[in-house]
């Protein structure tokens, strides 16, 4: 035992994460299907539940804390492991709910093994790239890597959950910090927005317009010619990405319209303004957001929440709880919200980034990531922004396993940075 | 770079959200509050009954009575057995699939009727089983009950609403009933009251779960209003007998106050035909009848030529101006040569005639003559022209009179202005001679005449002529009906006038309808007029026209009758008036002899003339009407042939 092996927790994150589950639940409660309030401990009801939950949680959080520290790393590969047997397995032992395999019959209780995945890849993901001679240079570590994430992704969609999946794609912000090009999210975005395009433009035009846009990259990249030293545009290459991009247009285009099925499509369509269907599909997001307006500065009395109260918006307990925020608690409640989690992923990244231990800043921008993307995703959707896709809200939304996984995610990376001063490899 | 790169995507997201929340709950938190009112509350609403119409003598015409609407709110139907339901409202599985198709077309936050109009028995069985089907529920409404099976133009009928008036005035809901024409529709604030509503607050089922801010934004209903009209029933349903078989019709107003005792159309149906299940059939054979035109208030639209009634307004004119005196003499050689390619006739009386006899013996060369210095006063036609519209239009004549009714025609009186710009070369006054018999340009309605004798009886003024007596009990106040209207024609001058229309009836051409012991001044009409028969104008048998009012001294009733091809004015039109004033001022009847005549004489042979292929006569001298056996069936062959659809 030696200077800095009292462990420091961060208060300002715990702190945080406590303020969230609390106004979470509170959410819960206001959003509860039920015509008849009943104490809060009542386990018959979903804040009941979600009360209970939280227990439970206090007590993961204590023995994650008391856990020695070097034991998430040293076992981040038996976890991995673990985990994807648990996501397999579910093709074996899972129980149907809403359509989707995602749920192992736990008692009277459900476990969603998806939400438990997320921290086991993030130790996968840190344990890897901590080795010596790893490097994401390395075309195969960098395949490696990629597979350690595409693994639980790929086991996930056809639960069918693609939007767990998606969140996977949180680990680029882990990569790119530990060196992986910035072309990749570019990349990314530049398949997104063809992808999209296709949807809203005739597809001549935008095979015309990537012609175009490449044919002015090529000219002004012809400059380099005049300076000796850099190598001469090779044109093959343009063509190559030429090709590619148009390949990639059509066949999304026809995914899109051949392969997908109506649920996922009308969900884009809504967003994109090119069905306007505000009984059917379109319904939840409506109501959503004619709950949150509802709420306006201030907010509204549970017996004003009429939305709320009333059940107008579809799964509000869950993946909906921030318009409950929005009806409940006003234009107040919705911004402290939407800053705690600024702050919160503010907060991990700063934690991250005073790690002197690469596994431990690995993970922290794994967990910063992962939080990230379920912000922007969930309440995205909530506020009419993004499609909707069925994830929740971390430490808000109802649902044991949901909660517990974001908690053991953040309180792993607390435990680690607690130890910062004195763990190292 | 590669540590900052999530620190700025999260503070644009998050920046992006908070915009987001800012539009959402401060700059369009008005539009979505509105949306989430619309659909938490539910309202229900309370109709209160709608206002009772009595008579002048305070006699019932209009109650109401309880009838039940079944509705639907297709969002909150969920899954039913649409043939368990079709049993249970006894109606065809097929129409109520349709009818909630249309519904939910309409809209599905939003209550539609799906059966209208249930009775008390027919409501009694549904009431237990309709609590099965979510979302269908029954509105409990108030309908006419009619107490009189006549007057059915006057009153008017009421009916939901349609879609046009819902976005006009946001009062009404899908399914609120609203005055459509008539009284009904004239008098729809007074009669409607204000329905009053509770809102509840309601979860997405539809349930009712408690009442919205403890009921402070529950309206009460106020009720309507009972109306006191001018109308007589007793006269009213006398008139309307009269009137039977023909087309036409009666307006009787009481000179003194301008009061309408008496408005019946021809032909005419029991108002309670537009209520309970069978109401959209009959109101589809009412205003498809194309032939009989029962939906057109002809004493309110028809535009006729007023014949020889409008002599009368001439006479007084010519006093007026002082181009003729009471007792000057002018010649009639069966008729009158003005200039024109044949002469104006007139049928065989004594000759020379002064202004009594002239009226009494309705001579058109007699008017022709004094319609002639008329204008001829005037320094060209035109100013003359002028000065004679501006006389005749002070009887209310030739523009809307202003009652108190829904629809209306303004007439026609012509002005210089008019023929100018009608005819290309200079015009005299012999081009215009018709107006002076009241044919050629000159058009009135019914009400129009009967206003103009009211004003002849108050010997020179009117009241706008009006429908309304008391409101809950409150006569009336408004100044536009109890105003004096005055014409341009001094009082001296109608006594003359006057002395000749008691003469129409003491030597005239109205002198086989006297009523004994009261004197009543009247003025004869033979209106002739044209229609379109298979593509081809063509002349028709003169529409018979009485004016009249009486007592002569102290007159209670100003009548104009109007018979569609009734041919000479006493063959029905006199008839018809001297009855009402019987009735009107006895209250019984001894001229039986004129109401067998009218009630043994059909015009609907004449009327069956036109619908025919076969070439007929006009102005047949001997009336044809008299109704047999074998006529009739002829008629019903005919109408039969022609496949028309009549209202019966």
């Amino acid at each position: 035992m030696g200077i800095g092996d009292k462990p420091k927790y961060d208060i300002a994150a715990i702190l945080i994460y406590t303020v969230l589950v609390i106004i979470g639940l509170l959410s819960i409660y206001s959003a509860a299907p039920v015509l008849e309030y009943t104490s809060i401990t009542d386990i018959n009801q979903v804040y009941g539940k979600q009360f209970m939950f939280i227990g439970v949680c206090a007590l993961l959080i204590i023995i994650i804390l008391s856990i020695e520290v070097k034991f998430y790393e040293q076992f981040a590969g038996l976890i991995y492991v673990v985990s994807m047997i648990s996501l397999a397995g579910l093709y074996v032992l899972g129980k149907e709910v809403n359509g989707a395999v995602s749920w192992y019959p736990l008692g009277p209780f459900t476990l969603q093994p998806s939400e438990f995945a997320k921290f086991a890849t993030a130790l996968a993901v840190a344990k890897f790239l901590n080795q010596l001679n790893v490097s994401l240079k390395n075309v195969r570590d960098f395949m490696i890597v990629s597979a350690i994430i595409a693994i639980p992704a790929l086991l996930i969609i056809p639960q069918p959950d693609p939007g767990s999946a998606l969140i996977y794609s949180a680990f680029f912000f882990a990569l790119h910090r530990e060196g992986l090009s910035l072309w990749y999210l570019s990349l990314g975005i530049i398949a997104l927005a063809l992808f999209l395009a296709a949807l809203v433009i005739d597809l001549w035009w935008i095979i015309i317009i990537i012609v175009v846009v490449v044919g002015i990259i090529y000219l002004l990249s012809r400059k380099r010619k005049h300076n000796k030293r850099l190598p001469k545009p090779r044109i093959y290459l343009y063509v190559i990405a030429t090709f590619i991009c148009i390949i990639y247009t059509l066949s999304t285009s026809y995914i899109f319209n051949n392969v997908l099925k109506d649920r996922h499509r009308n969900r884009i369509d809504i967003v994109l303004g090119r069905v306007q269907d505000d009984a059917g599909i379109g319904y939840n997001i409506n109501q959503s957001m004619i709950a949150i307006g509802n709420g306006g500065w201030q907010g509204k009395s549970l017996e004003e929440a009429t939305q709320t109260r009333g059940g107008y918006v579809p799964e509000q307990h869950t993946d909906f709880v921030f318009s409950a925020i929005g009806e409940v608690s006003g234009l107040l409640g919705t911004s402290i919200t939407i800053l705690l989690f600024m702050f919160l992923i503010y907060r991990i990244i700063i934690m991250a980034e005073r790690q002197r231990n690469q596994f431990a800043r690995i993970y922290g921008y794994g967990v910063a990531g992962i939080f990230f993307l379920h912000f922007f995703v969930n309440i995205g959707m909530v506020i009419g922004l993004l499609p909707t896709v069925g994830i929740p809200l971390p430490f808000m939304s109802y649902g044991g396993s949901g909660l517990m996984g974001f908690t053991i995610l953040l309180f792993i990376f607390i435990k680690l940075d607690a130890h910062r001063m004195s763990y190292d490899h | 770079m590669k540590k900052l790169l999530l620190f700025s995507i999260v503070t644009l997201v998050g920046l992006t959200f908070i915009g987001r929340m800012i539009y959402l709950q401060v700059i369009i938190s008005d539009e979505l509050k509105l949306e989430a009112e619309n659909n938490s509350v539910k309202t229900v609403y309370d109709y209160p009954e709608r206002g009772f119409i009595f008579d002048r003598n305070g006699k019932l015409m209009v109650a109401n009575q309880v009838a039940y609407d079944v509705m639907v709110i297709p969002k909150e139907t969920g899954d039913f057995d649409i043939s368990k339901l079709a049993g249970l409202l006894k109606i065809d599985e097929a129409r109520l699939k349709k009818k909630i198709k249309t519904a939910r077309t309409w809209s599905t936050k939003q209550a539609s009727v799906i059966v209208p109009q249930l009775t008390q028995e027919e409501y009694a069985p549904l009431q237990e089983h309709l609590r099965k089907f979510p979302g269908f529920y029954i509105q409990r409404r108030s309908l006419r009950k009619y107490q009189v099976d006549h007057s059915a133009s006057v009153l008017g009928y009421i009916r939901e609403v349609n879609q046009g008036k819902i976005d006009r005035d946001d009062y009404y809901v899908q399914g609120d009933l609203a005055g459509k024409s008539g009284i009904e529709l004239q008098y729809e604030e007074e009669l409607r009251g204000v329905k009053g509503y509770k809102k509840f607050t309601r979860d997405h089922y539809g349930r009712a779960r408690e009442p919205y801010k403890q009921g402070s934004h529950d309206l009460a209903p106020v009720a309507g209003k009972d109306l006191t009209v001018t109308l007589d029933k007793e006269l009213q349903k006398y008139a309307e007998m009269l009137m039977k078989n023909k087309r036409g019709g009666i307006v009787a107003i009481e000179p003194k106050t301008g009061e309408i005792l008496s408005l019946v159309t021809a032909p005419n149906y029991d108002p309670s035909l537009l209520m309970g299940r069978n109401r959209s059939k009959n109101i589809n054979a009412i205003l498809r009848d194309t032939v009989r035109l029962p939906d057109v208030n002809r004493v309110l639209q028809g535009q006729y030529a007023p014949g020889s009634p409008f002599k009368v307004i001439n006479a007084l004119i010519g006093l007026q101006e002082g181009i003729v005196t009471p007792q000057e003499r002018f010649r009639c050689n069966h008729g009158y040569d003005y200039g024109g390619r044949k002469k104006m006739a007139c049928h065989s009386h004594a000759s020379p005639l002064a202004m009594s006899k002239g009226i009494a013996e309705s001579c058109n060369a007699y008017f022709a003559q004094v319609y002639r210095r008329i204008i001829e006063k005037g320094a060209t036609s035109s100013q003359g022209m002028d000065t004679w519209h501006d006389h005749v239009t002070s009887f209310g004549l030739g523009n809307y009179l202003g009652y108190d009714l829904p629809v209306g025609q303004p007439g026609r009186i012509p002005d210089g202005e008019y023929y100018t710009s009608r005819y290309k070369y200079k015009w005299y006054a012999p081009t215009t001679i018709s107006n002076a018999i009241g044919q050629g340009e000159v058009a009135v309605t019914p009400i129009q005449l009967a206003n103009m004798t009211a004003a002849i009886a108050n010997r020179g003024y009117f009241y706008t002529p009006h429908i309304i007596k008391k409101i809950n009990g409150t006569p009336i106040d408004n100044p536009k009906y109890t105003k004096k209207n005055f014409t341009t024609i001094e009082a001296r001058h109608f006594e003359p006038v006057i002395e000749g229309m008691n003469e129409v009836y003491n030597s005239g051409t109205a002198k086989y309808v006297k009523i004994p012991g009261i004197e009543i001044c009247g003025k004869t009409g033979t209106v002739e007029n044209f229609a379109k028969v298979n593509g081809v104008r063509k002349q028709q048998t003169d529409h018979s026209v009485f004016i009249a009012f009486a007592p002569k001294e102290d007159p209670k009733i100003a009548i104009a009758v109007f018979i569609e091809n009734g041919y000479w004015g006493s063959r029905y039109a006199a008839k018809i008036a001297s009855l009402l004033i019987e009735k009107h001022i006895k209250g019984e009847i001894t001229r039986t002899d004129l109401e067998d005549y009218l009630m043994s004489h059909s015009l609907e042979y004449e009327y069956a003339k036109k619908l025919g292929t076969q070439p007929y006569k006009i102005n047949v001298a001997i009336d044809q009407g008299l109704i047999t056996d074998e006529k009739e069936q002829k008629l019903h062959r005919l109408i039969d042939s022609l496949n028309l659809k009549i209202l019966n």
